[in-house]
């Protein structure tokens, strides 16, 4: 259920996630270590245009990355093919899509 | 003869497409016993009706492959003493294909996927033109003499659990099939190659679980091609954008 179109978008998706994935990785470690209260991130994040574009960015390539591994999987352990295949992919990436997006403007939107 | 000292119990699945049931039978051990030995031996002392599949007996033709407690096999060249199990041994027919009857399957699925993929030739030049020389040394002919010995025995195809979980996915052997014509000089659709094995049931379904290369009975890498074919797809993509 993959062809070749689908294929590279997730590959690219994946290699766009390793520097995504390190840095918030990073800023997690960070923020704990740093013993960083929910107020003070927030304080950081909110009006930042680079944690808008940066986690922006994220969800975009987690969204493609994700529905197109789950359309794998409900292919071949559920059998599911056709229009009910393509109708999980993309409810599967706009959720991502939309949650990760309303996550993102919560915590970046607001003042500097 | 040699005096019989010992027995095994073998369980055969047996059946048609409509349904089937394991049949347990006491076989004697014998020296240098094969599997296909077994078979033979339940066929023509006990069950004249029990239904299989083989021709050489010598690892030759590939008609003889079947489940041998679970991993599929060429049962000609498989000695019983290797894959005894507590003095148990099971066969069944090969995963991944319809059961015609009992041990035999029906290959045209796995025929059809060859086809499908393009895995036949493709001439690049007619009866009148000169052989082309090709040499042993030419890289691609080196990559494709990798894959070229492969006999269409369908092991690869019962071991893929890709295959199990995506009935559209042409398998290793067929994929392999593509990689070799695709590095062979003389093999002049490469385009269309490259296209039928792009497409939703193609090399880009492959999860590298490497099953088809742990047991080709001729130690071929069918995954090795597969990756081959996706580097090769992926590359011709970028190249077309681009």
């Amino acid at each position: 259920m993959l062809d070749l179109r689908l294929y590279v978008l997730q590959r690219i998706s994946a290699l766009v996630m390793v520097p995504f994935v390190l840095v918030h990785l990073g800023v997690i470690i960070v923020s704990a270590q740093g013993g960083l209260s929910a107020t003070e991130i927030l304080s950081r994040t909110q009006g930042s245009a680079m944690w808008f574009l940066f986690y922006s960015g994220f969800v975009v390539a987690v969204s493609i990355h994700a529905a197109i591994g789950v359309r794998v999987i409900a292919h071949e352990w559920s059998g599911l093919r056709g229009g009910a295949l393509l109708l999980l992919t993309w409810t599967t990436g706009a959720c991502l899509l939309g949650l990760g997006g309303w996550a993102v403007l919560a915590v970046t939107l607001g003042p500097s | 003869m040699p005096s019989i000292t010992r027995t095994f119990t073998t369980t055969v699945r047996r059946g048609r497409p409509d349904g089937h049931f394991n049949e347990t039978f006491e076989v004697p051990a014998r020296e240098s016993q094969t599997v296909l030995d077994v078979v033979s031996w339940i066929q023509q002392n006990i069950d004249p009706t029990l239904s299989y599949r083989f021709s050489c007996r010598v690892g030759m033709c590939g008609s003889c492959a079947m489940m041998v407690n679970g991993m599929p096999r060429w049962t000609c060249r498989t000695q019983v003493k290797k894959v005894l199990r507590n003095d148990r041994l099971e066969v069944a027919p090969l995963r991944n294909l319809p059961v015609i009857k009992d041990l035999a399957v029906d290959m045209d699925p796995f025929f059809e996927k060859w086809i499908e993929a393009e895995g036949f030739h493709h001439p690049s030049r007619s009866r009148e033109d000169p052989i082309e020389p090709v040499s042993p040394e030419n890289p691609g002919r080196v990559v494709a003499d990798a894959g070229i010995e492969c006999i269409n025995c369908s092991v690869c195809y019962a071991a893929c659990d890709t295959v199990t979980g995506n009935r559209d996915f042409l398998g290793p052997a067929a994929l392999q099939r593509a990689w070799t014509l695709l590095n062979d000089v003389r093999d002049a659709a490469r385009p269309s190659i490259l296209e039928a094995v792009s497409r939703s049931g193609g090399c880009h379904n492959c999860h590298s679980i490497a099953s088809c290369t742990a047991s080709c009975p001729i130690g071929l890498d069918p995954m090795a091609a597969i990756a081959g074919l996706k580097r090769e797809t992926a590359l011709s993509c970028f190249r077309k954008s681009g």
